[in-house]
C-alpha cells in the first residue's frame, strides 16, 4: 500500500545526506570558500523555509510573520555573546522557547481570522517588531550587535579559518528540521494539519481541535525558525533589525517554499536549492548594477511558476513523471499490438 | 436510558425561527430517520445537536450529559459524529487518508488507526478508490467517504445527513444494507433524509418536522398513516382524500 513508496523515498533521502556529509572531504568545494558558503546558505534556507512549511505549507496556515521567530532566535544567540559576553548556547535555547511563546501569543487571536486575514495580520506583526527593535536599545536598537573575537570551537559556535564548521552546524539544522517534518508526515499530528489546512469544519467534526492544532504547529514552527535565527547571527557574526526581523527576510520563508512545492518534504529544499545560488551569485556578480538584482529575478520566477504550475517544482516534476509513464505504457502497448 | 435526548430545542436566527421547541429521543441501539419537507428545520436541528449551531433555548443530552453549547469536535470525541448533507471531502488528501484523519480520534498509535482505516473503507466499499485524491470522487464516492470517515471513529452515535441524496437507486441499496450492518454493530443511527422511501424500511422510529416543529414521532408504518405528515408532504387537499377514501375502506 502506502509504505513501500515512503521506504523508497527515504532510501533516496539517505543516500543524498551521507553526500551531504562527505562533501567537505571534497578539496574543490573547501578550497574556494564562496561555493561553501553558497552550499550552507542553501541548507540554511532549505532548513528555514521547511520550518515555515510546517504552519504554512502542511497547516494552511500563510505566515509573513516569521522574521519576527527567525530574529528572536538571532537575537537570542546575539546578546548572549555581545551584551553579556557568554557562549551563544543559554541564549539560544531562551530564543526557541521565547520564539515559541511569542508565536502563540500573537497568534492565538490571528487564528479566529480566516484565510487571508491570517496572512495580513502577520505583515503587520512583522512591521511591529522590526520597528520596536530599532529604537529598543537593550537590543543593540539601530547599531545592531557584532560579534567580539573569540576561541573558535563549537563551545562558542564560531569558526574563522575555514567554513567546514559551520557547514556541519547548518547539516545539523538540515536533519533535525526536515527529520523532524518527515516524522510529522507520517504520525496523527501530520495528518490533523493537513485536515485543518483542507478543511476546518469537517476536522472539528472528526473531533479535531483545530485551534490547538494551528497553534501547536506554529509554535514548533516559530521554535525551529528561531534555531535557524540562531545559526544564521553565528553564521554572520553580526545582528541587525533589517538583517534578520524585515519583511524581506518574511518574504523569503515564504517564496522558497511556494517555488519549491508546499506542503511537500522535499520542496523548501528544491526551492532553496535554486533561489538561494540566484541570490548569492547575482549578489556577487552584479553586485554592481545595484542591490535588488537577485530580487527582481527572484519575482519573475515566482510570477511564472504561480502562472504555470502553482505546486510548484515539486508540482513540474511529477508532472514530466506522468507524462513519462504515460509514454512508456503506450509504447509498450503499441509493441504488443505490433507483435504477430 | 436515550443514548440522545433533545429536549424543547429552539433556534432562532433573528426573527426566523428554525427550530421550535423541538424535543425528541433516539434510543439506544436503534435507527431514528428524521423528516420533513424543505425547510422543515431538519439541517438546522442537526447542526444544533453536533455542535455546529448553539441552539437560542432548550438542552441536548447525549449518552447522560447536558452537550448543550459544546464545540464540535467535544461533541464528536463524546462519541456523536455526523456527516454532511453538502460532501465535504479534505480534497487534496487520499480517500484512505481522509479515513487515516477519522480513525486517529481513538488513537494515536499508527497500526491501530491504518487497521481501522482500511476495515471502514471496506464496509462503505471503498477499496478500488482508496489511493485517489478525495477531491476526484463521483457525488456517490464522495457520501460513501462521508460515512467511512464518520465510521472510522467509533461513534456511539452516528449522525447521517442526507446520505442517500443523489445516489442511484443501486447505491441506495447498497447504503440500507451498510446501516443496518452498522446496526448490528451497536452502532446508534440518526438519518436526516429528504426522500421517505431509503429511511422507511430500515427506522425503527420516524421524526416528523415542519416548518420548525416537529408534528410526529413514532414507528413508520404509523407515520404514513398520519393524517399531519401526509398533509405535510402532498398537501391537505390529498389529505382529505386520502381520509375520505380510508374512512370508505379503499385503503387499509
Amino acid at each position: 500500500m502506502q509504505h513501500k513508496g515512503i521506504h523508497k523515498k527515504d532510501a533516496y533521502w539517505l543516500g543524498f545526506i551521507a553526500l551531504l556529509t562527505m562533501l567537505p572531504m571534497v578539496p574543490a568545494v573547501t578550497a574556494n570558500s564562496f561555493h561553501m558558503h553558497v552550499v550552507i546558505l542553501i541548507l540554511l534556507f532549505a532548513s528555514m523555509s521547511q520550518a515555515w512549511n510546517i504552519i504554512g505549507g502542511y497547516c494552511g496556515q500563510v505566515s509573513f510573520g516569521h522574521s519576527v521567530f527567525f530574529g528572536i532566535g538571532a537575537y537570542g544567540a546575539g546578546m548572549a555573546v555581545v551584551t553579556y559576553g557568554g557562549m551563544p548556547w543559554p541564549g539560544i535555547l531562551i530564543g526557541v522557547v521565547l520564539a515559541a511563546v511569542v508565536a502563540v501569543v500573537i497568534s492565538y487571536p490571528c487564528f479566529k481570522l480566516s484565510g487571508h486575514y491570517f496572512a495580513i495580520a502577520t505583515f503587520a506583526i512583522v512591521e511591529i517588531f522590526h520597528r520596536t527593535f530599532l529604537v529598543w536599545d537593550w537590543v543593540g536598537g539601530a547599531l545592531g550587535l557584532d560579534y567580539p573575537l573569540v576561541k573558535e570551537g563549537l563551545t562558542n559556535l564560531m569558526w574563522y579559518d575555514t567554513k567546514t564548521g559551520y557547514y556541519y552546524c547548518a547539516l545539523v539544522l538540515f536533519l533535525l528540521i526536515f527529520g523532524t517534518v518527515r516524522w510529522l508526515e507520517g504520525h496523527r499530528f501530520g495528518y490533523y494539519m493537513r485536515a485543518v489546512r483542507e478543511g476546518q469544519e469537517t476536522a472539528e467534526s472528526l473531533g479535531v481541535n483545530s485551534t490547538v492544532v494551528k497553534l501547536a504547529a506554529i509554535a514548533l514552527s516559530a521554535a525551529l525558525t528561531a534555531l535557524c535565527g540562531a545559526f544564521f547571527a553565528q553564521y554572520n557574526l553580526r545582528v541587525d533589525t533589517p538583517m534578520v526581523m524585515s519583511l524581506d527576510m518574511s518574504m523569503k520563508f515564504v517564496l522558497i517554499t511556494v517555488l519549491g512545492g508546499s506542503g511537500t518534504l522535499v520542496g523548501p529544499l528544491l526551492g532553496a536549492a535554486v533561489l538561494i545560488p540566484l541570490q548569492e551569485y547575482t549578489r556577487a556578480f552584479w553586485g554592481g548594477m545595484g542591490g535588488g538584482v537577485d530580487l527582481i529575478i527572484f519575482g519573475l520566477l515566482i510570477i511564472l511558476m504561480v502562472v504555470k504550475q502553482p505546486a510548484g517544482m515539486i508540482g513540474i516534476f511529477y508532472a514530466v513523471r506522468k507524462r513519462i509513464l504515460k509514454r512508456n505504457i503506450a509504447a509498450k502497448g503499441e509493441s504488443a499490438d505490433g507483435a504477430p | 436510558m436515550a443514548l440522545l435526548d433533545v429536549r424543547d430545542v429552539t433556534m432562532k436566527f433573528g426573527e426566523l425561527v428554525a427550530n421550535d421547541r423541538v424535543s425528541f429521543t433516539v434510543e439506544s441501539g436503534s435507527i431514528v430517520g428524521l423528516i420533513g419537507p424543505n425547510g422543515a428545520g431538519k439541517t438546522t436541528l442537526f447542526n444544533c445537536v453536533t455542535g455546529f449551531l448553539k441552539p437560542t433555548g432548550g438542552a441536548i443530552i447525549f449518552d447522560g450529559a447536558d452537550i448543550t453549547g459544546y464545540t464540535p469536535y467535544q461533541i464528536a470525541r463524546l462519541g456523536a459524529v455526523r456527516t454532511f448533507q453538502v460532501v465535504r471531502p479534505l480534497k487534496e488528501m487520499t480517500v484512505f487518508d481522509n479515513v487515516l484523519v477519522g480513525a486517529f480520534l481513538k488513537t494515536s498509535d499508527n497500526r491501530e488507526a491504518f487497521a481501522r482505516a482500511a476495515e471502514c473503507i471496506e464496509i462503505c466499499n471503498l477499496e478500488s478508490l482508496q489511493e485517489k485524491p478525495a477531491g476526484e470522487l463521483s457525488i456517490g464516492g464522495k457520501k460513501r467517504l462521508e460515512l467511512a470517515r464518520a465510521l472510522a471513529t467509533r461513534p456511539k452515535l452516528l449522525m447521517l445527513d442526507e446520505v442517500m441524496a443523489g445516489m442511484t437507486s443501486t447505491e441506495v441499496k447498497v447504503s440500507v444494507e451498510v446501516i443496518l450492518r452498522l446496526r448490528e454493530g451497536g452502532i446508534t443511527l440518526m438519518i436526516v433524509e429528504h426522500v421517505m422511501e431509503g429511511i422507511m424500511p430500515i427506522a425503527d422510529k420516524m421524526v416528523v418536522l415542519d416548518g420548525g416543529v416537529k408534528i410526529a414521532e413514532d414507528a413508520p408504518d404509523r407515520i404514513i398513516n398520519d393524517e399531519s405528515v401526509i398533509e405535510a408532504y402532498l398537501g391537505a387537499k390529498y389529505a382529505q382524500r386520502f381520509k375520505a377514501r380510508k374512512e370508505g375502506g379503499l385503503i387499509g
